[in-house]
């Protein structure tokens, strides 16, 4: 008796449920009556009720209770019941389960069994769930059956052994001369499994593979029947006589030739045919030649195959079916590496992939793409890219940015391309980029010094119409802020001139500080930009005073301490003022350094006074020249070891986060009142004498000399103008912690009135990272 | 290899579910789901083959139901496309015109034919004859 029929009342009960809570109730009430079920003795009924355990298993309730039942029908002489136990043991039993190992004894004499059907339910089984133990018993069974007699144990038989092979290596010999003996078979599903176990063998052991290359000929043998052969009724799928097989055997092929000449020499022939003479309209044609082409790539070919491989791709890309056109961009893909100019000459169809309706392949051309990208192909693959950058879908886009950005410093033909790419970019992709775009682009700008013109009045231009990108609006902050002047200036070779008076800019300046949508970082930007518009433009700086003042009360702590130090700018140091908003100088490449992805903060010359407080310097970098620059000589030369990364075990000497400076060019730490002196960063580009401190007739100046290469001698230099003379003076200096001080003796303490003598002091500073 | 085979119609039930490798009954119905949602919603134009975590889903889609055949890096695609056609070949052989009904109300029979064709993740058997045989020998066991 069939045990589907109280299966199938169960299964209309369950789909006449409305709700999943009824749904609930029924298969709970069914498990109870199961369960009582299975506690009564031996009746007609089990196979029934462990056939709708199994549906209630696969609709996803607990079933654990008929592994017992899985047992005791497995151990049945009725076929019926030993199906539905074997099948219940591969849905609810695995090796981890203590049941498992019960079956084990019924599984061996089922291997003996006369009827080759329950033979099968016990390789199926043992296939599917055998644990290791299992597999070492049952092994030597596996391989008699191997030799048997009836093709349909066979093929059973050495899937098995594809399992027992991979659960115990060590096996693997024991299956190598059966394995290749099956390669003589006729029955295709016998060859299709010898074929996996073979693979299988070859994958794990070396020794057995090269063993196997010997049997390349054979399968070129088998392989060429399979393509020369007339129409077969039995294995022909839409022309092609068994896809399957000719899908494995290429596989096998691919792993032997694989680095060995002898063998690949074995298979060109054969694969040239095959990829002649198969008919790729359909599918399963399509199927073969894939293979082959990924065998072909493989294996140590001659260059006229590995070109009609590509070819063949190059087809394949042109096809109107998108699941071809899928997989033939994943094997250029793979290919575009190696060889790169055949893939070059099929770069039109992969862009106009691009725009394919499809994610999967929007996203393959896209990658494609980019690898394609070189100097030659630069600008019209720059405008494909940014066209499909304006349609491409959001999980794309980040992506695609960045691909832009690397091809285009690689091979951008002219700074100004360069520079409109990025723009590009950032209008429409803004909020996907990356963080280190911000300083990136602007240490770009400040290199391309002619071009500053031209990209200030692009960039107002583009912060006036949207505020809504904040990478786009910090640099157009930053340009603001720096090149003011020639955007007032209203006129520009390489753009339309347009009338920007000083409260148009700082209306834009201000519309940024207030919108919500700006980021804290960007607020900061802007408020900078700000200031430093106060030394560009002439008649607003009363305006911008008050602006600075504002905020210092803002609730944002940043943008509260930059207001506050800039008053005081205005207020008491005004005389610093031009010199400390001056503007920046040309930054090297090199001396980007560790930007620690942080944003906003990068790469940009933060004009934010530090307090003395913190002895700590800001990261500079190594610059190229040998300039004696104080702050080098104090910096940490940490490049090597922070390749971008967050500062982590760095952050000792490494300050405040994200702050950096360059070389000269108004870093400034303030010196407060007092006597207390830091060895600061002054605007030294050259080792002279600096003045870092002319007040009230009180001038010291610092001068450097380098009489070694790792230490530096710094000596200060007090002289009194003033009318009074000065007492107590001390020098104090605090260094970061792996710059080694030496302070020698003062010559003296006090300063005579009206500059009758000097006071100076040696300082000898040894970095010894240098 | 072949990690699962999956049927499901377009409510999102499962109507038959297979596993090739070890999946706890816990992770198998957030499994399911997410799979089945990743290719139910996809339009008419997208091509069968999706990525998904750090395999590949392959599917097709038969009047009300969906066939998903999740597998590993290494398996070629579009062999597995054709794998799917064939065992829906079979099945209607076997049930003269298959539906979605007669899936469900004889799943052992189906589960049967599936373990002819696929075993271990791997494909054993494609001729539509040999498949069938055991299965009808049983019928025949079972009418006697």
């Amino acid at each position: 008796m069939s045990p589907s029929v109280r299966l199938q009342e169960m299964i209309r009960v369950i789909r006449s449920a409305r709700t999943q809570g009824e749904e609930r109730g029924v298969i709970q009430r069914e498990c109870a009556a199961i369960r009582a079920q299975f506690r009564q003795a031996d009746n007609g009924g089990r196979s029934h009720n462990l056939a709708k355990l199994l549906y209630v298993h696969m609709l996803g309730y607990p079933a654990h209770f008929g592994q017992m039942e899985c047992v005791r029908l497995i151990a049945s002489p009725r076929y019926n019941e030993k199906r539905v136990g074997y099948l219940g043991a591969m849905m609810l039993l695995d090796e981890n389960q203590d049941a498992s190992l019960l079956i084990t004894n019924s599984i061996k004499n089922d291997l003996a069994h006369s009827s080759q059907y329950v033979q099968s339910l016990a390789l199926c089984t043992l296939a599917c769930m055998g644990s290791a133990e299992m597999c070492r018993d049952l092994a030597s069974e596996i391989d008699r059956l191997l030799r048997a007699s009836s093709s349909y144990i066979k093929k059973k038989a050495t899937l098995c052994a594809v399992h027992i092979v991979r659960k115990v290596p060590e096996l693997g010999e024991l299956f190598t001369p059966a394995a290749r003996a099956l390669l003589a078979e006729k029955n295709h599903g016998v060859l299709h499994g010898a074929v996996i176990l073979i693979t299988e063998l070859c994958e794990r052991n070396a020794q057995t593979l090269v063993q196997f290359r010997e049997a390349v000929p054979e399968l070129v043998h088998i392989m060429r029947g399979l393509v020369t052969s007339g129409y077969s009724p039995e294995h022909t799928v839409a022309g092609i006589s068994d896809p399957f097989l000719q899908v494995r055997i290429l596989r096998l092929l691919r792993i032997l030739g694989r680095n060995n000449d002898t063998a690949s020499d074995a298979m060109n022939d054969l694969l040239a045919q095959v990829a002649t003479n198969t008919d790729s309209s359909k599918t399963a044609g399509s199927a073969v030649l894939y293979e082959t082409v990924l065998t072909v790539m493989d294996i140590k070919s001659e260059s006229g195959l590995r070109v009609l491989a590509v070819n063949i791709l190059g087809r394949f890309l042109l096809n109107n079916d998108r699941n071809i056109r899928y997989i033939s961009m994943t094997s250029l893909q793979k290919i575009v590496s190696t060889d790169h100019n055949a893939v070059q000459r099929h770069r039109g169809t992969i862009v106009d992939c691009l725009k394919d309706q499809d994610a999967s392949v929007k996203r393959r051309a896209l990658e494609l793409s980019l690898a394609l990208v070189s100097a030659i192909n630069i600008r019209s693959m720059m405008k494909e890219l940014l066209l499909f950058l304006s349609t491409c879908p959001p999980e794309l886009k980040s992506h695609a940015a960045s691909g832009i950005f690397n091809a285009a410093e690689r091979y951008s033909p002219s700074q100004r391309w360069h520079i409109d790419t990025i723009l590009h970019v950032l209008i429409t992709a803004g909020a996907d980029v990356r963080d280190e775009t911000v300083p990136n682009l602007i240490q770009l700008i400040t290199n391309a010094s002619q071009l500053h013109c031209y990209t200030v009045h692009k960039l107002y231009r583009a912060l006036v119409a949207d505020i809504s990108q904040q990478p786009l609006v910090q640099v157009a902050c930053w340009c603001i802020g720096e090149y003011g002047d020639s955007l007032l200036q209203g006129e520009c070779e390489e753009t339309e001139p347009i009338q920007v008076t000083e409260d148009d800019i700082l209306d834009a300046l201000e519309t940024v500080l207030q919108s919500h949508m700006s980021s804290p970082a960007t607020r900061g930007f802007a408020l900078t930009a700000t200031m430093k518009l106060s030394t560009r433009i002439t008649e607003n700086v009363d305006r911008i005073r008050s602006i600075v003042s504002i905020y210092g009360s803002c609730m944002d702590v940043e943008l509260q301490q930059r207001a506050v130090e800039y008053n005081a700018l205005f207020k008491k140091y005004d005389h610093m003022r031009a010199a400390v908003l001056e503007k920046m100088p040309v930054m090297d490449r090199s001396s980007m350094g560790p930007t620690n992805g942080e944003s906003g903060g990068g790469g940009v010359q933060e004009l934010e006074p530090t307090k003395p407080k913190q002895p700590e310097m800001m990261v500079a970098p190594q610059p190229a020249s040998q300039v004696c620059d104080l702050l080098d000589l104090l910096s940490d030369p940490d490049e090597p070891s922070l390749p971008g990364g967050p500062l982590g075990p760095g952050g000792g000497p490494l300050g405040p986060a994200g702050l950096m400076s360059g070389s000269a060019g108004g870093d400034l730490l303030y010196l407060l009142g007092g006597l207390e002196l830091t060895p600061t960063p002054t605007p030294a580009t050259a080792p002279a004498a600096v003045t870092v401190y002319d007040k009230s007739g009180v001038v010291l100046k610092l001068s450097c000399e380098r009489p070694l290469d790792a230490s530096q001698t710094i000596t200060l230099t007090a002289t009194n103008t003033s009318d009074h003379d000065i007492s107590s003076l001390t020098l104090q200096a605090a260094v970061p912690k792996n710059v080694q001080l030496q302070m020698k003796a003062p010559s003296g303490d006090s300063l005579p009135a009206r500059s009758s003598a000097v006071v100076t002091q040696t300082v000898l500073l040894n970095n010894p990272n240098k | 290899m072949i990690k699962f085979v999956l049927m499901v119609n377009r409510q999102g039930q499962t109507r038959l579910s297979r596993y090739y490798q070890p999946v706890e009954l816990g992770r198998r119905a957030a499994l399911e789901a997410d799979v089945v949602r990743g290719c139910l919603y996809r339009k008419k134009e997208e091509c069968s083959f999706v990525e998904y975590k750090d395999f590949k889903l392959v599917y097709r889609h038969y009047a009300s139901l969906y066939i998903v055949v999740g597998i590993t890096e290494s398996e070629n695609e579009l062999s597995v496309y054709e794998l799917i056609h064939n065992f829906v070949e079979v099945l209607d052989k076997y049930f003269s015109r298959v539906s979605e009904l007669d899936i469900m109300f004889n799943m052992d029979k189906v589960h049967i034919i599936l373990d002819e064709m696929i075993q271990n993740g791997h494909v054993v058997e494609t001729n539509h004859s040999r498949i069938l045989a055991p299965l009808s020998a049983l019928d025949t066991l079972a009418h006697s």
